[in-house]
């Protein structure tokens, strides 16, 4: 008898030790990067996987962010949609406002028994993948912010200090040109000069609070005074040859800072890791300069990059397994991997303290320049921005500023253009939505 | 290139088939087969036709129903909006925009592709001494695939670091390609013409070759003049290949140029030129405007269709297939 029960214990033991390896469940992440970071992100589902036996991760790279977003959308039209999907900045109005595509980020953690405390994200990461009463929808993951890097050497040249507001820069890019640097150049525009106009100044960007509201009749404010304003400078100084313009393609403007020709650099804090390897000189950073006169300017600015969406339509096992993951992506020691290795920011207070205690800022300063521009004070209006069909927005102003350095069309005009056709194509997302 | 001439030859006269299907005559009746079962020839059609019905009756169906509607892009609220995408699109500044320029596009790739590809066909199949490895030599290119291509050109043309730029530069003109319109359609069709050079170079030439000896010694005694013997005894007999290039460059100046452009404006079209099928990804993919996007390419689909009509109701009338 004691050995029959003992038999029966080993064998039901044995069932359920090969149960559970068989019921590892799998779950699959796409998303758009390549490169060391794609390098990082198998890193990051391989310390998952090796963490538990219940889930199984795997990521794809389905080619740039755009090519990820759309491959999403045709796997969920036909039912084959990936468990997580990874969503940029740009897109983030496509995918949140199709609410049964998604299982809010914030939701399923917590249906999975886990706490959520938004209050551990970073002030700037907190709002922008979130609906307009705060709950998470998206999951942060590769955050970065526009900073303004610095070829130390010319700055030294010339003798001058890196600018804080818009106003320095107007005073000393006549010394840097006297000491043959090309004073500025900046890459895509449309994020530095417009999208963190707003949220740098605190300004309002479009209509139904910047979007978060409602997608009727929303419009784009294009028509600013102090966004016309930065667009006149920046032709002013183009002409005087204190900023150089070479198109809307990012590494085209990257380049000559690279190469030791110019002196300041707008890019992306998340660039910090290729510098290092391409710049041919000792560089620095620093936070975006803004115009000391715009009234309560200085705020944060919104963050770039890209979040990670659970998809609906997936079995709870499933869920529970990427509620699984995104707990596991936000702990600090993952985000700490995440952030030294890219060059993206920690998207948790939590991690940016224990990569500050380690000493990594130390090592590298410039490592901390981006999270703490996005830890600044944040304003009524730098939370974000939630606009429809925004990358063809974004092409057009692509469109609009080659004319404007091309001296096709003037700043005001071209604003013009870009508000009539931008509010044009918000509303016939709206009638989409409809 | 014996073996070269053999199947280019045979694509003409597939196409004199095709034209006398086109204007309803039997092409052949001596070449007529019977089939014990009237089944049979449709069994053999079968898996060709499987093939055009999944991969282009079937999506184009698709699109010109989609083309009506205005559509959230995961599918969940879809209205019905008529022709509103359709009048959107022809309407629009930048529609129109890029349709000229992918019209001017069109007629440039076309022309300046056969044009020099013949000129080589011409000039190579004159050549005796080496005549294989100047071939060769110009023949490789073709292996070269558009975003390839695309990729080379743009090295070229970098504006910081690419060798044509310095070159215009040594005679004054400051190129920036992916900033200034012209020079970026110029970069363009440069790339473009480049890489069709080679496919209209092979057919050229297996067409010269196909001339008779007999044919062209003929024409020699009667005429000293190689311009006018070129002109009234070899052209046309190379017409009906020239025929078959103009058909195949405009389509590969429509769609196939595609690669190149992509690579050419980096993602980022900003001011730059784009043709009509690349709008059409754009606003599909990128923008994920799905009725509108369909809309668009179901008026490129007519177009090409206009296109083809036209050509072979006029043009091909003129030639003579031997």
């Amino acid at each position: 008898m004691k050995i029959t029960s003992t038999i029966a214990i080993l064998a039901l033991g044995a069932s359920t030790l090969a149960a559970s390896a068989q019921t590892a469940t799998d779950i699959t992440w796409w998303h758009g990067m390549g490169g060391s970071n794609q390098e990082a992100i198998n890193q990051i589902s391989q310390q998952f996987n090796d963490s538990q036996d219940q889930c199984n991760l795997t990521p794809v790279s389905r080619g740039t962010y755009e090519e990820a977003l759309s491959a999403g959308i045709a796997a969920f039209r036909s039912g084959e949609q990936p468990n997580i999907l990874q969503v940029f900045d740009a897109g983030a109005a496509t995918i949140m406002n199709a609410p049964g595509a998604v299982v809010p980020a914030e939701d399923l953690i917590k249906n999975a028994g886990y706490d959520f405390d938004r209050e551990a994200f970073i002030q700037g990461v907190r709002y922008f993948y979130a609906d307009a009463e705060g709950k998470f929808v998206g999951m942060p993951f590769n955050s970065s912010a526009p900073i303004m890097y610095i070829n130390t050497d010319a700055l030294e040249e010339a003798g001058v200090e890196a600018p804080k507001t818009w106003e320095d820069f107007e005073k000393i890019a006549p010394a840097l040109k006297e000491a043959g640097y090309i004073p500025m150049t900046a890459s895509q525009l449309t994020w530095m000069m417009v999208e963190n106009f707003f949220s740098r100044h605190n300004i309002q960007f479009a209509s139904n609070n910047n979007g978060y509201d409602s997608v009727e009749g929303t419009t784009i404010n294009m028509t600013d005074e102090h966004l016309i304003r930065m667009f006149e400078k920046l032709k002013e100084w183009h002409d005087e040859g204190y900023y150089a313009y070479y198109g809307a393609g990012w590494s085209d403007n990257q380049g000559p800072f690279e190469q030791d020709k110019v002196a300041l650099w707008i890019g992306s804090s998340g660039s910090f890791g290729g510098l290092q390897q391409t710049a041919s000189m000792p560089f620095s950073a620093t936070f975006l300069p803004y115009w000391g006169d715009v009234e309560g300017a200085g705020t944060n600015t919104f963050i770039g990059g890209a979040a990670l969406f659970a998809m609906a339509g997936k079995p709870d096992a499933e869920n529970a397994c990427t509620a699984s993951f995104f707990q596991f992506l936000t702990s600090p020691e993952v985000q700490k991997f995440w952030h030294e290795t890219t060059g993206y920011v920690p998207v948790t207070e939590a991690a940016y303290d224990l990569a500050k205690s380690e000493g990594h800022y130390e090592e590298q300063p410039v490592a901390e320049v981006g999270i703490q521009q996005l830890m600044l004070e944040g304003g009524e209006w730098s939370r974000g921005y939630r606009l429809g069909f925004y990358p063809q927005i974004r092409s057009i102003m692509e469109r609009e500023f080659n004319r404007i350095f091309a001296d096709e069309t003037t700043v005001t005009e071209a604003f013009e253009t870009i508000k009539e056709e931008g509010d044009a194509l918000l509303a016939r997302f709206a009638r989409t939505a409809g | 290139m014996a073996e070269l001439t053999s199947p280019p030859a045979a694509a003409p006269r597939m196409m004199a088939r095709m034209a006398a299907r086109l204007r309803g005559k039997a092409a052949d009746p001596a070449k007529r087969v019977q089939f014990d079962s009237r089944l049979l020839p449709w069994l053999f059609l079968a898996p060709q036709l499987a093939v055009i019905a999944v991969f282009f009756y079937w999506p184009s169906i698709q699109a010109v129903q989609s083309s009506f509607y205005l559509e959230d892009p995961f599918g969940f609220g879809s209205t019905f909006v008529g022709m509103a995408n359709y009048a959107d699109a022809l309407t629009s500044n930048s529609y129109q925009r890029v349709a000229r320029f992918t019209a001017i596009f069109t007629v440039l790739v076309t022309f300046l592709s056969l044009s020099l590809g013949l000129l080589l066909a011409v000039k190579a199949d004159a050549v005796i001494r080496g005549a294989a490895t100047y071939k060769t030599l110009l023949i490789s290119v073709y292996a070269i695939a558009p975003p390839v291509a695309g990729l080379i050109g743009m090295m070229f043309f970098d504006m910081h670091i690419g060798p044509f730029v310095k070159l215009a530069a040594w005679f004054g003109w400051d190129m920036r390609v992916g900033l200034n319109y012209f020079d970026t359609a110029f970069a363009m069709i440069f790339v473009s013409v480049w890489k069709q050079i080679p496919y209209n170079f092979i057919f050229f030439l297996s067409g010269l070759q196909a001339v008779p000896v007999s044919v062209r010694e003929a024409a020699f005694i009667d005429c000293k003049n190689g311009w006018t013997r070129f002109r009234t005894v070899v052209m046309p007999l190379l017409a009906p290949t020239a025929f078959f290039l103009l058909i195949i460059n405009i389509t590969y100046a429509l769609f196939d140029t595609f690669g190149v452009i992509d690579v050419m404006v980096k993602d980022k079209p900003a001011n730059n030129p784009i043709t009509l099928v690349y709008k059409v990804y754009d606003d599909g993919f990128r923008g994920n405007d799905i009725g509108g996007s369909s809309a668009q390419s179901v008026i490129l689909m007519l177009v090409v269709f206009a296109l083809t009509i036209v050509q072979f109701r006029f043009l091909e009338k003129r030639i003579h297939y031997g």
